[in-house]
């Protein structure tokens, strides 16, 4: 995995440009739009963030008040460990009650599980029916945002991979495509034998799993098929339907800029005589797969995340090379941070160097996540796990020895500047910066003027008390 | 140890917990919180009329809003709709509306299961969300949930005095009546629609293209 040399071929993909300059604006601009109409945003996020603390804090007490609840209504609740434990649970169910075809809605978890081909495997059809999603398992692609999976899509892309999928005439028009895709996915929904949704939230006071979604994809996956399988991360659970509530001022608001969703849907327990065309069968799967491993760390309060993908919209990083470069399931600021400790940390090297830390994204998550000190927390742990190149190392030492002899900083710095200075010339640019040529791959770096802060500052200084 | 297991005792472990099962101070703490369930902070908003305020909203999420003085007064109403956004005049309803004058209204309505083409869905609403313009259903024998998602239509029968100004109070609302929640409760702010196409928002992605509300005030 090296975003790296992805984030440079994704720079040069004009393509996926155009189709990042499109969405840019739209999910800024919405909620910050969003945020200013409720009045109390910021009290709204303080009480969010404390939700989700308590429910971290207490984590294995509210997530077995949440079996409990669940299982007095008749549902089935697993726990897995790693994704391939998920893959294997939803065969098991699938085999228990001969499932041939299966309709999904969007799942992050899934993602990392790759339960799809694990189903395809085993003769099993797999229908993806969030639009985003549905064009991307055309594409045989992975989503490159966590709600808006196919924002790397542009229409010309979608209207290709509908006529090779459908046979149809080809349309380039958005309501089209859309229409369309409601015309081949319906049938789908009404003979599956089996529904897999994700869930945003658990709720521990009753025992039920929560989907928000726009597209009704989540109520017809959670309404028609007689099994319905939700898999979700353990640390999902929130305690009451008042924490929801509040949660679902914060995310809907983050993620589109809607005030709320077209559909939120709790699901709790299975057919009755109080609901005789409920599914028959509801089985809960809650991951864990590298989540514990975060509680009790300094990387703690990741956790706290309610997938709204504020922070990848905002990110200058991510607005450039888009989802894709981060290289596995969360991308962004959020999959900088979670990334390496799902997969190791020697596995996604350059992640947590894959941002400015200009704290866009501390500044607009909706549960205080402070996501570029958490990103730093990784960088030192790379460098003290010697999992930094050497040159950057033995730089780092350098610069350390030099910030600790303050005269000898003064001096290099000095002839540094000096050095820069002459090298930009008259243009006083610097195309090339000698040793940090990745610095000005991309642009040119302006030539310091010559004299430095240290010298600036003694000169002020003498210059007052004269 | 099995997975729950291992996953269980590893939480305690991290959060530097004593191992084994959670103490009884740790499940009464969780109880108190439970039996509390205290509301957050709510928006702010000078909004004092619930039914301005939700038509308002409803409106501004893409559902259409009409308002009669009563029940019998609701079949001309979804007459008048029908005719003008030319619909066809037959769907399904739920069994609490089959008694309303749907013929003398030149509508003909079913009162069962829904089925795929059906183009009308007529629900009632458990209550409604001033906040947001919202309309919450639960599902049940006699309120069946694909009724409101399947046809291309749905119109919701809404009893102004079902408008609550949060969802905490449409909370408080099901605890009171019902108890415990069904197999679904349905937040619904306006027709199904996407924007996964180049964020341009297309109405009428897998659900109703049309939510129409009808408040008897």
């Amino acid at each position: 995995m090296h975003f790296k040399a992805n984030a440079s071929i994704k720079l040069k993909d004009s393509t996926l440009q155009q189709a990042m300059l499109k969405a840019k604006g739209k999910f800024v601009d919405g909620r910050a739009a969003a945020v200013q109409e409720l009045g109390n945003f910021e009290e709204i996020r303080e009480a969010g963030k404390s939700i989700r603390n308590r429910a971290l804090e207490n984590l294995d007490v509210w997530l077995l008040r949440f079996e409990q609840e669940a299982m007095a209504r008749g549902a089935v609740v697993h726990w897995a460990q790693t994704g391939e434990e998920v893959n294997r649970i939803v065969l098991d169910i699938a085999r228990q009650y001969g499932v041939k075809k299966v309709v999904k809605s969007k799942s992050m978890v899934s993602e990392e599980c790759a339960l799809n081909p694990a189903l395809e495997n085993a003769g099993i059809q797999v229908v993806e029916t969030d639009l985003g999603e549905y064009i991307l398992q055309l594409a045989h692609e992975p989503p490159s945002h966590i709600i808006a999976p196919a924002v790397h899509k542009t229409r010309e892309e979608v209207a290709d991979l509908f006529v090779a999928a459908h046979h149809t005439e080809r349309k380039t028009d958005p309501t089209a495509l859309a229409h369309e895709a409601r015309e081949v996915l319906r049938p789908h929904f009404l003979d599956a034998d089996m529904g897999i949704s994700g869930a945003n939230f658990l709720i521990a006071e009753t025992g039920s799993t929560v989907v928000v979604s726009n597209e009704g994809n989540g109520r017809m996956v959670t309404t028609l098929p007689r099994v319905h399988v939700a898999i979700t991360g353990v640390e999902k659970v929130v305690p009451t339907l008042e924490d929801f509530s509040t949660l679902l001022r914060l995310l809907t608001r983050s993620a589109t800029g809607q005030p709320i969703s077209n559909y939120v849907s709790l699901t709790t327990g299975t057919r009755s005589a109080d609901d005789p065309e409920a599914p028959e069968h509801f089985h809960i799967i809650l991951v864990d797969s590298g989540r514990t491993k975060l509680l009790g760390t300094e990387l703690q309060s990741a956790l706290r995340c309610i997938r709204c993908g504020a922070c990848m919209n905002h990110c200058p990083v991510y607005q450039n090379v888009g989802g894709h470069a981060y290289g596995w399931v969360y991308p962004g600021p959020i999959g900088s941070v979670l990334t390496p400790v799902y997969i190791g940390l020697e596995n996604a090297l350059d992640l947590p160097q894959a941002a400015t830390l200009c704290n866009e994204c501390g500044v607009v998550c909706p549960v205080k996540i402070p996501l570029p000190d958490l990103m730093r927390v990784l960088r030192e742990k790379q460098f003290e796990g010697g999992m930094r190149p050497w040159t950057e190392r033995l730089s780092m030492k350098a610069w350390r020895w030099t910030a600790l002899h303050p005269r000898a900083y003064a001096l290099l710095s000095k002839l540094g500047a000096k050095f820069l200075q002459i090298l930009g010339g008259r243009e006083k640019m610097l195309h090339k910066l000698p040793g940090l040529d990745g610095w000005t791959d991309g642009r040119d770096m302006p030539a310091p003027a010559g004299e430095t802060f240290r010298a600036a500052y003694a000169r002020y200084k003498r210059e007052a008390s004269e | 140890m099995n997975s729950r297991e291992s996953i269980l005792a590893r939480i305690r472990a991290n959060l530097g917990k004593p191992s084994g099962e959670p103490n009884q101070q740790e499940i009464m703490a969780v109880l108190e919180y439970l039996n509390s369930h205290p509301s957050g902070p709510r928006p702010h908003g000078e909004w004092t009329d619930l039914t301005e305020r939700f038509k308002a909203r409803a409106k501004a999420l893409g559902s259409t809003v009409d308002e009669v003085v009563s029940m019998a007064e609701v079949p001309n109403a979804i007459h008048r709709y029908l005719e003008a956004n030319a619909l066809p005049k037959s769907g399904i309803c739920w069994p609490e509306f089959a008694e309303l004058t749907w013929q003398d209204a030149g509508i003909t309505l079913a009162v069962r299961s829904v089925e795929n083409k059906d183009m009308i869905g007529i629900t009632g609403t458990f209550c409604a969300i001033a906040e947001t313009g919202t309309l919450m259903l639960l599902s049940g024998a006699a309120t069946p949930a694909a009724t409101s998602l399947l046809p291309e239509t749905h119109i919701a029968i809404l009893d102004a005095t079902r408008i609550c100004k949060g969802m905490e109070d449409a909370w408080n609302l099901l605890r009171e009546e019902k108890g415990k929640v069904p197999r679904s409760v349905n937040f619904i702010s306006g027709p199904s629609r996407t924007a996964d196409i180049e964020q341009t928002i297309v109405i009428g992605a897998h659900g109703p293209f049309r939510v129409h509300v009808i408040v008897v005030s």
